[in-house]
Order: structure tokens, then sequence, then C-alpha cells
């Protein structure tokens, strides 16, 4: 038979069965569409975290105060602090471990900040001028902090792109005074974009010199110090030589925690790894129901379709040709549902991106292909005892059935 | 055309052994009308369905057109099925979701013939038959008569030497009957080789060699015009 009169023949016969072969569409296209929805989901997941994390890039380390044994996870967010981490213990950090190449220790509180009649409560982060380099971040207009001692309290402040709209309303906040608690700061930049880490909404912050912040919140302790390595150094060893280093100058005492990307993103693997699997048995068991329908009603079309089987044989059909317009019956159906499936998981997937434009929501196209793919080998596995069993009919029997 | 060798085929009902055939012998020479007469049981649908390749025999050989066809393989039966028997069956056996002319394509969409030339073909088989006008029609939509004219259609499109009728006018009224045999013994005189299963005498008289069939053997063989008895 041609490979067009395959396709008409199969199409008479599903429009004469519009139910089954509907409910079976919709049975795989389900299948098929939460494989797609579900990557997307955890494409989107580890795109999101790979973000937040790519700020820290692979020469970075930070240091917390407090130690925690755990490895691996999320970092710990508070330390239960034996002791702090001093502006000092930054600078020495800075001056005498090899290979740091940048020291941004962060000071963080929440303020009223005021300019002219309007005020705002915010995030004030003091920090120095590394923490931009670190960070990446990039300035919309203005300067950075200025690259003074840690130790000098000056009067600037960067503000973040959201705090200029609604404290300025539009204009340029550069030169402008602003007043945070009780001290007057002069905005020297702006930064630009969302900023976004850890649930820190950057362009909702002023950031501050850091010993600033330590006048305005009276805090001695940073609440974190990042530290960039030189690309191409040991940051291993830059790791050990600041452990070192805090513990001699804590008197022994090993209290601080350092974290490095690597050991966050193992941690992170790890739950996209389950995720993965999760995926890959919703995936398998959607497919085994559709399978197991797809063998029922292709029984079922065998039954009701017994007397028409022996006159495609009396009319020359060979068992083999009877077997093969069973399959692509059973075959077209499942490509045409697992289309349907994989439309209604990309409208899933715009819809996500519509809700979540920070998630980057985004579906490989092998999955696509081993999704639609895995489907029709699986109808046509299933349908394989049926298509076998109306080959095998005796034409006289399954003609009788007329009489 | 067709040469049977000792032909049984044996059913299982039950605990006991049925002959549908018992070691038949029959030569049939192309361009023959025969007739295949006897009670319900006695084999005639059996030795129809042996004809046409759609049944095998336990034992003996069946040559179709020279080719011994008891031990071949499903696939090589379905070809020659194919190229040599036509069928036409008491209950038309039309598909009800195809046209008329649907219907009679099938066979070549079953061989895989070009579209041009099936329309060719059936075109002429429709005008033949007289149902030119009812081409695109279901057969639901046709009478008994055309419904048994477009499965002839469908049995002779492919112009095959052999064409196998059972109970042909069973269902018909006897003005339909008449339309019916009147195209069958037409295409015979155009040199197809004929048989006809009927349990009607005067059906079975028209033919050229009549056989009387009991118990699955052949208890009658008549050849020549038949008389008035």
């Amino acid at each position: 038979m041609r490979a067009w009169d395959v396709l008409t023949f199969t199409i008479t016969v599903l429009s004469r069965q519009r139910f089954r072969a509907l409910m079976l569409l919709l049975a795989i296209g389900v299948g098929v569409c939460s494989v797609i929805a579900l990557t997307a989901l955890g494409e989107g997941a580890r795109g999101y975290v790979l973000e937040q994390f790519s700020f820290l890039g692979t020469d970075t380390l930070v240091i917390l105060p407090g130690r925690q044994e755990t490895t691996g996870g999320m970092p710990p967010l508070t330390g239960a602090a034996t002791r702090d981490i001093t502006l000092a213990d930054a600078e020495a950090i800075r001056d005498f471990v090899p290979g740091v190449r940048r020291v941004a220790p962060i000071v963080l509180g929440a303020a009223e900040i005021r300019y002219q009649s309007r005020a705002r409560e915010t995030i004030v982060m003091g920090t120095t001028a590394d923490f931009l380099r670190i960070r990446q971040l990039q300035r919309a207009t203005g300067s950075n902090l200025p690259d003074a001692d840690f130790d000098q309290a000056q009067p600037f402040a960067v503000v973040g792109g959201k705090v200029q709209r609604e404290l300025f309303g539009g204009r340029s906040a550069v030169g402008h005074w602003l007043r945070i608690g009780n001290r007057r700061f002069r905005v020297i930049g702006v930064l630009s974009g969302r900023g976004d880490s850890f649930g820190l909404d950057l362009s909702d912050a002023v950031l501050v010199p850091v010993a600033s912040a330590q006048q305005l919140f009276n805090r001695h302790g940073m609440f974190r110090v990042l530290v960039g390595v030189h690309p191409g150094r040991n940051r291993q060893a830059a790791q050990r030589q600041i452990e070192q280093l805090m513990q001699s100058r804590h008197q022994g005492e090993r209290d601080v925690t350092i974290v490095s990307p690597d050991a966050i993103l193992a941690g992170f693997s790890q739950i996209m790894g389950s995720l993965t699997v999760l995926v890959a048995s919703i995936a398998a068991i959607s497919l085994l129901v559709a399978g197991i329908m797809t063998m029922n009603i292709m029984l079922i079309s065998v039954r009701s379709r017994t007397e028409e089987i022996g006159l495609l044989m009396a009319l020359g059909a060979s068992p083999g040709q009877v077997r093969m317009l069973f399959l692509i019956e059973a075959g077209s159906m499942a490509a045409a549902g697992a289309c349907a499936g994989v439309v209604a998981g990309f409208i899933l997937v715009a819809v996500g991106r519509a809700l979540y434009p920070e998630v980057p929501f985004q579906v490989p196209v092998r999955v696509v292909l081993a999704g639609v793919g895995t489907a029709v080998m699986t109808a046509l596995f299933f349908a394989w005892i049926p298509a076998r069993q109306a080959a095998a009919l005796p034409p006289v029997t399954a003609l009788l059935k007329g009489h | 055309m067709i040469e049977l060798r000792e032909v049984t085929r044996r059913f299982e009902v039950g605990d006991e052994t049925v002959f549908g055939l018992h070691e038949i012998s029959l030569t049939v020479p192309q361009g023959e009308y025969v007739s295949v007469s006897g009670p319900s049981g006695s084999g005639k649908s059996t030795l129809l369905n042996v004809l046409g390749l759609l049944d095998r025999p336990d034992a003996g050989e069946y040559l179709l057109a020279g080719e011994a066809t008891r031990r071949l393989g499903e696939e090589r039966r379905a070809a020659l099925r194919r190229q040599h028997v036509g069928f036409v069956f008491q209950a038309y056996h039309l598909i009800p979701r195809m046209t008329a002319r649907e219907n009679i394509e099938l066979p070549m969409v079953l061989g895989g013939m070009a579209p041009a030339e099936r329309r060719r073909r059936s075109d002429l088989a429709l005008e033949r038959l007289g149902l030119s006008e009812r081409a695109t029609h279901l057969p639901r939509q046709l009478s008994g008569g055309q419904r048994q004219r477009v499965a002839i259609g469908r049995a002779i499109v492919l112009e095959p030497a052999l064409l196998l009728a059972d109970e042909p006018t069973g269902n018909l009224d006897s003005e339909a009957s008449a339309e019916v045999t009147a195209l069958l013994e037409s295409l015979n005189a155009n040199g197809i080789t004929l048989l006809v299963v009927t349990h009607d005498p005067d059906t079975a008289r028209r033919a050229h060699r009549r056989l009387r069939m009991l118990d699955g053997r052949i208890v009658q063989d008549q050849a020549g015009p038949a008389r008035e008895s």
C-alpha cells in the first residue's frame, strides 16, 4: 500500500470512532504535556539558581561568622557567632592572604531613608567599592563607592533604581543629599537592573561605606565578607589560608564558615537529580497508563472490525498489511496526542514565563523529541498484541460474522 | 485454472471430527461456468474458501494457476489471491464508511497501485456496472442490487481469472437477482472462470457444469446444457 493510502484509510477509521480516539489522544497528550511542563520547571529552577550564583563566579568565597559543619545545601543565613568578624579581620585578609584580589565586608540593616518630604523604609548595606565589582553590578549613572580605607565613614551613598524612582520621582538622584536614620549622605551613583540575590532586591537598597553603616546601626561585626580571589590562583589554598588567619586572629578558635560556590552548587545538583527522577517517573507512569489504554482501544477496534479484516484479506491484503494498518492506527493516534501535548506543554511554559519572568523556564528540544518519540513507541509496543491478533485472524471466521 | 488433488479439510466440533471436504479431486479449466449446490453443511462454502485461498486444506494439494498452494506462506497466498481471485459474497461485505468508488478501488489500494491508474480502472468498472452516477454514494445509500454490483466491480477490477461467488443473489429480490446473474454470466462470457455456490436450483441449472455436494464429497458432476427435469 502507498503511504498516502494508509494515511487516508487510517483517518477514515479514526473518524468513525472519534470518542475512543479522543480519549487516547487525551491520555497521551496529558503524559507528554506533563513531561514538558515539569522539565521546563526543572530547567527554570536550575537556571534561576545558577543565575543567582553566577555573580559569585568560581573565584569567590563567602565568609560568615559562626561555625557550621554542614557541607552543601544553602548557606546559613544567620550564624550563631561566638566572635564577630571585624573590619580589621577583613583588612587582614585583604593585606596578608596571597591571591586575594578583592574584599567586600558587609554590614546589613534596615533604616528609614528620607528625601525632602518623602520617606521610605529600605535595606541599607554597608560595604566597599569591591562589592559592586565582585557582584558585577552595573551603574546607571554616577560613580561607585570610593576606594577608601575600610574604617573611613564617608557620607556617600549608591542607591538602587527603585529607590531613585520612589524617592526622586524619576529625576536623577546623583548629587542630592539623602537622610538615612539621623545622618545625611550624598548620592554619588545609581544602580541599574534588578540585582536580585537570595531574596535581597538591591534595586530597593542603599549602599553606603561599611564604616558608615557600622555607625548607623551601631554594629561592630560583619554580616558576611565576600572575597574575590585572583583568577587562576588556587581558591582552595586561599580558603585554607583565610581559615588559618582567622583562627590565629581569634585566639585559636575556628569560628567562621567559608562557603564556596562549588559546595552550594554540589548540593543543588543533588536536588536537581531528584527532580529529574521525579519527572522521569511521572512520565513513565502516564505513558504506561496511555499504553494500556492504547492496547484496550486497539483490542476493541480489532473486535469490532473482524468482518472488515476478513474482507481485506479476501481482497488480497496480507497478514503483514493488516498488522501494519492497526499499528499505524495506534501510532497516528499517539502521534496526534503527543503533538497536542507538546502544544499544551508550551502554552503552560508561556504562562509560567508570564507569571514568573525572573525564572528562565525552557524546554530543551531533546526533551520534546524524547517525549513524542516515547509516546509513539509505547503506543506501538502496546498495539503490537492487538495488531498481531488481527493479522492472525483466519479470513473465513472473520467473514462468517457477517452472515 | 483450478486443480484439487484429494483435498481434505476437517473441523473439530466438540469431540467430533466433521469433514468439510473429504478427499475431493476436481479440475476446472479456464473460462468454465460452474455451480456448486447442496444442503447446508455439505461443504460448499468450505470448498469456496479453499479455492479462494481463504482456508487451508489439511491434506491433499491445491494448484491455482499451476502453483501448489498448501504449503505457501500467508504473504504469498495473499499475493496469489489478489492476482487471481475475486470474491462476491451474499452479504456484499462493502466497507460502510467508503463510497462505491472507494470500495471498488480497495483491492488496488491494497496492491499499491498508483491513484491515476486506480481512477481509470474504477471509472471503467463503474461505467460497465451502470453505476457511474452512484460513484460517490455510500453503501447505505444504495439498493441491494446496486450494492452487489459494486461488490462485483470490486471483485473484478484487478481482472482476476477466477471469480468465486457465495450465494450472490441470496439477499436480492428476483429482479435484482436476474440483473446480478446476467452480469456474472456476461463476465464469464468474456473469459473469466465463474464458480457460483447456491442452493437455489434455478440458479444452479444455469451453469454449464453443475456440482452437487453432500457430506464433504462431490456426489454429482454434470456437464453440458441442463435439461428441464
